[in-house]
């Protein structure tokens, strides 16, 4: 039985969070650029939940577990701003929202 | 047995995860980051978290994905224009992001035998199932944040609904 060495994991995870830095900068939908940061929060739980499972210590598992009721509250709020703002620009975009830059 | 698990959606999320940076569309970015998110959850349970697992398809692949397509379809949300974006971003954002990559896997390969290697399944003591050590630590020495995490969703229901008033 081949085991999988701890380093593929973390090596998993960092490949996803760069995706989701890439993602984050290149995309100009807000909506877009709002799940790339889920997918960062995502590759860091991977993180978590390995190294939990090389020190045998649900202590990551817990960690996890308040960063994904975190994200689910940040999630909601996010995305009534994102109905705000589409409310009161008419637009997804964020090249075209830039009151503060003038 | 478990590499091939692990290779098998290992590869998955991250094809998934490169179909969410090069789809143009946003309800496409969304079904792939569900693909990502399922995934995960197999490798989570691969490394014995079972509740996680569960919590994962449940909450992000249940939960959250379903809000961020509402909102794609409330919005009327189309294939996003091609601008030319910001500048900065392609000149020291994307080879950041490869720099931060190249130091990470420099620093886990490196250290690759003191990190060790998994085995498949349940990790703890065989008598104590994954599900019951959470829950025995959430609900006796950490049970005051687990209180303070209903508190915050509260919080963050009643700001989503008057953030999402029609009349703000």
């Amino acid at each position: 039985m081949i085991t999988v060495p701890i380093a593929y994991y973390l090596i998993l995870a960092a490949i996803l969070f760069c995706i989701g830095i890439a993602a984050f900068l290149i995309k100009r939908n807000v909506i877009t650029i709002f799940m790339s940061i889920e997918l960062m929060l995502n590759a860091v739980n991977l993180t978590f939940v390995a190294f939990a499972h090389m020190w045998r210590q649900v202590s990551g598992q817990i960690f996890v577990f308040f960063v994904m009721v975190v994200a689910a509250a940040e999630a909601a709020v996010g995305l009534a701003i994102i109905i705000a703002l589409f409310r009161a620009r008419q637009t997804l975009n964020v090249d075209e929202v830039d009151l503060l830059r003038n | 047995m478990e590499i091939v698990l692990f290779i098998l959606f290992g590869l998955l999320a991250v094809a998934a995860a490169l179909n969410l940076l090069f789809q143009r569309h946003p309800i496409n970015s969304a079904l792939s980051l569900v693909v990502v998110m399922m995934s995960l959850a197999v490798l989570y349970w691969s490394l014995g978290a079972e509740f996680l697992a569960a919590a994962q398809v449940i909450v992000y692949a249940g939960a959250i994905m379903v809000l961020f397509i509402f909102v794609v379809m409330l919005l009327n949300a189309g294939e996003e224009e091609r601008t030319h974006g910001s500048k900065i971003a392609y000149i020291v954002g994307i080879p950041g992001a490869g720099a931060i990559f190249c130091l990470l896997s420099f620093a886990f390969l490196s250290e690759r035998s003191q990190l060790g290697s998994t085995t498949l399944g349940g990790y703890l003591s065989s008598a104590v199932s994954n599900i019951t050590e959470i829950s025995h630590i959430l609900f006796t020495s950490l049970l005051l944040p687990f209180e303070v995490t209903s508190l915050l969703i509260l919080v963050a229901i009643l700001g989503a609904v008057v953030l999402a008033r029609k009349e703000l």
